[in-house]
């Protein structure tokens, strides 16, 4: 039988919905994919194996009894530690949090569970979703499956890493300025940030508010197209949420893999995430995949944005502004961890303040610093004013080049995976990596990360975002799923059945052993 | 407890200062469900039990807005004569405190829903002074800490503090006075009667229950004093939390003694927060508090501004009741009540309960002596509002039957007792406990004989010319008559069977 843990979730399901395979089966896989290489990958903070077998064994009673599920019905997925779980603890990868298991689902758990997905656990991530590498986690880091002495992108790097170590079909993230786009540049995989408001923030835990974004993790453009037709809707709970109808994505994306989707489609690429500062093997794969979307009939141009110069810097004005106060109610007082001062008197607001001490880790208390700073009074116009007005510029610059395309595309993030440690200790470098990724979010449009192929230099995976206008979410799995059968025929493989066999050094030591 | 302040006595005070005020009302809406989140907006079940992820500011949760707040505050921003903000947004003000769950207020800041109004109030004297209004803006309540172990049960010396969330997120509209200048002597009474008039109104909405004692209705007062021929402000105080409409006069009255005291002695004032104690009417210092106070105040991303469409908010103005002055002015009008009468019925909060009852039929005088009267004195005597005893139209039934003579007052009295004991309508009492006056004279002058019968010195009185006498013979037959019978008849009949006789 094939190996389920290498299946797409689509055709896990088509095997499930003909009960050629159960749920349980399908699970019990996972799970031992998850105890095979989860020592080395690090992508989960807390397996539930004995829920996640008991809800795959409901699902296959009831399909046994002839209930007709939904397509992803007894498929199994993992969650982002960021969103909130009733049975499972939600720590954000942050100390403060640790053992917390919340009163309540957020609404794309509880969807999850309503169209009977079954999930695996919750996977590792920088604190507060703060990273780009899972290196500011408090569990420690998740490795890139590829290398493991690379990071597997952050924030959302569990996730990714999840998903392209075969740990899990499906993965939830949540995009902030890249955290689901630039991890599955680097491990190889697909991710999505929705429109903001497509999908509800309902129980994620918030870094930035007006930024925040749950999608879809996967390892093909059909897989997130289905995850997100499961999470995407309106929900009353998120003021945010748009009450919008939205098209299947999942009809989307099929009609992206098998119609003539490409022609007459008009391509931008912007200029400014194109040039200076992108690795040449980057740059090669980028222009390789751009030949192959005009050889299949797009009409490609190059476009400007002039204002994305000043993304970085107004995102990480208004991220810290908005996680300093979003941040705050982690106190000590209702919920997580709780520190007395060590010495001196035993005051609410000392017992805040050494809990919240202990509890932080570095990346988070500079964010919280920064953007306490920028609120103050006298410095407010400066800084979180200006930065705002820079993301009303960036809006423009979209709303201009939509004018003239139908997708924007870039790199999805300026170099492959980068080696752990390599940038913990400078933390521009470290926010320049999601120069790519952050203007999506500044303007509340969709994005998608696919891979495109690996880097001559280094053999790891190279990832290309495209971009669409707000609302046009379906356009992204049209072309995306277009664009990865144009690969895929070129190569005659996916990309991530070329990743390296993560077993592989066990079954050379069993070998050994039997000689 | 602080060493007694120093006060000048309040007509110097004012001989050489100008009292400037300013006062913030917060007035706690009665909407069913709280501001951003649906739990119940009640108390009384027990300690956080009206929770949820948002209003425990639990990680992940978000906030909804309560568009019955939001059309209460519309509604309040009009009868303030205010103009509504065609978008207005929430900001929120961060600081950390336990009871306060996200360690920010969601509040408005530079946009609220109601800005440039204001408030023309009566005073005692006939002096009408007009209150401008800065702005009526939305926010969160917080919740309620109890400190234990302390010996006030303030937060000094407690062991302890206990939180209760079920007051979290209940939707509030703080209304912000701009200065009040030139009140003058009357500075402490137009700080109540601005307070009563705010009251007055919101409760004419009926957008919150208005009960200043249950801190429905809160009043922070601020007062500051301008030595007399300077043109500079003086530095203001704010007495938090003044919870009655006698102890906002009380406390401005206090602070315009106490801070021109510390002036006239050449002391400087601390702009700072106090405490008003209603025990010994005086204030006491609270926290310093200065204009750099800073609250990191930023738009909230979590909500989408609120732009009411300018047709929703006529329909809103077309359903403001009368404005309770003028309205108060029309019935005393059509009542013919004296000033005295009238303040009575409004003392006692009973104007609607007597506007209903006349609209039944009474007339007013008798509508105002039953509810003032003997339905006060019920309703006192078990602990509950006039209102929650009878129904106007029982009354106004009442009034019928004492006019139309079948019941006295003494057996009115009786059915009152009886309606209120829920044994039905006055019709259906005085049928059900047969108790009204006998008006046959058959039997009346059976017992008036009998009664002059048994007292032949009285009856030689009587007849003697002693009118007043005939007081025994009634007092007899009405005993005999178990009080059913209509005295002057009564009175009548007796001196007639006398004369007979």
């Amino acid at each position: 039988m094939t190996d389920l843990t290498s299946l797409s979730a689509a055709d896990l399901a088509a095997l499930l919905t003909s009960r050629e395979v159960s749920s349980v089966e399908a699970t019990r896989a996972h799970l031992d994919r998850i105890d095979a290489v989860d020592p080395d990958i690090h992508a989960f903070l807390h397996v539930a194996a004995e829920g996640a077998l008991a809800s795959a064994s409901r699902v296959d009673e009831r399909r046994a009894a002839g209930e007709s599920l939904g397509e992803l019905a007894g498929v199994p997925i993992a969650i982002k530690d960021v969103l909130t779980t009733n049975d499972m603890p939600s720590t954000a990868g942050s100390r403060i949090l640790e053992g917390w298991v919340p009163p309540y689902d957020a609404t794309v758990v509880r969807r999850l569970r309503e169209a009977d997905l079954i999930p695996l656990g919750k996977t590792n991530m920088d604190e507060f979703a703060m990273g780009s590498s899972t290196e500011h986690s408090a569990y420690g880091p998740t490795h890139n499956p590829w290398d493991l002495d690379r990071i597997p992108g952050g924030s959302g790097g569990g996730s990714a890493a999840a998903v392209a170590a075969f740990e899990a079909p499906l993965a939830l993230g949540s995009d902030t300025g890249g955290s689901i786009r630039q991890p599955a540049a680097v491990t190889g995989s697909v991710g999505v940030k929705p429109t903001y408001g497509a999908v509800s923030r309902y129980g994620a835990i918030a870094l930035a508010s007006s930024l925040d974004q749950v999608g879809p993790v996967s390892r093909t453009v059909l897989d997130a197209a289905l995850l997100h037709d499961v999470i995407a809707g309106h929900d009353p709970l998120d003021s945010t949420s748009l009450d919008e109808t939205w098209p299947s994505m999942a009809q989307a994306a099929r009609a992206g893999r098998t119609g003539d989707a490409l022609k007459g489609v008009r391509v931008g690429i912007v200029r400014q995430l194109a040039g200076e500062g992108f690795q040449a093997g980057v740059k090669q794969r980028f222009d390789e995949a751009v030949a192959l979307l005009t050889a299949a009939g797009a009409e490609v141009i190059e476009v400007s944005a002039p204002s994305f110069e000043y993304a970085v810097a107004a995102y990480y004005l208004i991220l810290p502004a908005e996680a300093s106060s979003n941040l705050a109610r982690f106190d000590s007082v209702r919920f997580g961890m709780r520190v007395m001062p060590a010495d001196g008197p035993v005051t609410s607001e000392r017992v805040m303040s050494a809990t919240r001490d202990a509890g932080f880790g570095p990346e988070v208390k500079r964010r919280i610093i920064l953007g306490t700073y920028a609120l103050s009074a006298g410095y407010y116009d400066a800084y979180y004013g200006s930065a705002q007005k820079v993301r009303t510029l960036i809006q423009r610059d979209f709303n201009d080049a939509f004018g003239k395309v139908d997708v924007l595309i870039s790199p999805s993030a300026p170099t492959t995976a980068f080696r752990l440690g390599e940038k913990l200790n400078d933390p521009m470098a470290m926010y320049l990596n999601d120069i790519t990724t952050i203007p999506a979010n500044l303007a509340g449009i969709p994005g998608m990360g696919l891979p495109i192929g690996l880097a001559p230099e280094d053999g790891l995976p190279v990832g290309m975002q495209i971009m669409a206008p707000a609302r046009s979410d379906a356009r992204l799995y049209t072309i995306g799923a277009a664009l990865e059968r144009l690969l895929e025929e070129t190569w005659g493989h996916t990309l991530i059945s070329r990743a390296p066999d993560l077993t592989a050094t066990e079954m050379f030591a069993s070998e050994e052993g039997a000689i | 407890m602080a060493a007694k302040a120093a006060l000048m006595d309040y007509e110097s005070a004012l001989a050489k200062f100008e009292p400037v005020l300013g006062f913030e009302v917060h007035v706690e809406l009665n909407t069913k469900t709280k501001m951003f989140c649906g739990c119940a907006n009640e108390f009384g079940q027990g300690a956080n039990t009206n929770t949820c992820p948002t209003c425990l500011g639990l990680p992940g949760g978000l906030p909804q807005v309560n568009g019955k707040a939001i059309e209460s505050s519309i509604r309040l921003g009009l009868a303030l004569g205010c103009e509504i903000a065609e978008s207005s947004r929430f900001a929120r003000k961060n600081y950390f405190y336990p009871d306060t769950a996200k360690d920010f207020q969601t509040s408005q800041y530079d946009e609220p829903i109601a800005f440039e109004g204001s408030l023309t109030i009566e005073l005692s004297s006939g002096r009408q002074v007009t209150i401008p209004i800065e702005r009526a803006h939305m926010e969160e309540d917080a919740g309620k800490l109890t400190h234990v172990g302390g010996a006030t049960g303030r937060i000094q010396g407690a062991e302890h503090s206990l939180v209760d969330y079920n007051r979290g997120g209940v939707p509030l509209v703080e209304i912000v006075t701009k200065m009040i200048e030139g009140g003058e002597a009357d500075a402490p009474e137009i700080g109540r009667a601005y307070v009563a008039a705010v009251r007055e109104i919101v409760k004419a909405l009926g957008v919150s229950n208005a009960r200043m004692e249950e801190g429905n209705v809160r009043c922070d007062a601020n007062v500051s004093l301008r030595p007399r021929g300077s043109n500079v402000l003086g530095t203001r105080t704010e007495t938090k939390n003044v919870n009655s409409l006698r102890s906002v006069e009380r406390a401005v009255r206090y602070e315009i003694q106490r801070q021109a005291a510390i002036l006239d002695a050449g002391g400087t004032i601390v702009q700072e927060t106090r405490h008003w104690h209603e025990d010994t009417g005086t204030t006491s210092a609270g926290r310093p508090k200065s204009d750099a106070d800073d609250y990191r105040y930023f738009p909230e991303p979590d909500l989408v501004p609120v732009a009411p469409s300018r047709e929703w908010v006529e329909e809103l103005r077309a359903t403001l009741p009368e404005p309770p002055a003028q309205r108060r002015a029309r019935l005393r009008e059509a009542w013919g009540f004296t000033a005295l009468e009238m303040q009575d019925v409004e003392n006692s909060d009973l104007l609607d309960a007597v506007e209903a009852t006349v609209a039944q039929g009474a007339s007013a005088a008798s509508a105002r002596k039953w509810w003032t009267g003997e339905i006060a004195r019920l309703a006192n005597a078990q602990g509950v509002a006039a209102e929650a005893l009878v129904a106007p139209k029982h009354v106004a039934e009442l009034v019928a039957l004492v006019d139309a003579g079948t019941l006295t007052d003494r057996l009115a009295r009786q059915v009152l007792e009886g309606v209120i004991a829920g044994e039905g309508s006055p019709e259906q009492v005085v049928a059900t406990r047969g108790l009204a006056v006998v008006s046959d004279d058959g039997p009346l002058i059976a017992a008036i004989d009998d009664a002059l019968a048994a007292q032949p010195d009285v009856l030689a009185k009587i007849q003697d010319g002693k009118v007043q006498a005939a007081g025994a013979i009634i007092g007899a037959v009405m005993k005999a008559m178990r009080g059913q019978a209509d005295a002057a008849r009564v009175r009548e009949l007796v001196l007639e069977r006398a004369g007979q006789q």
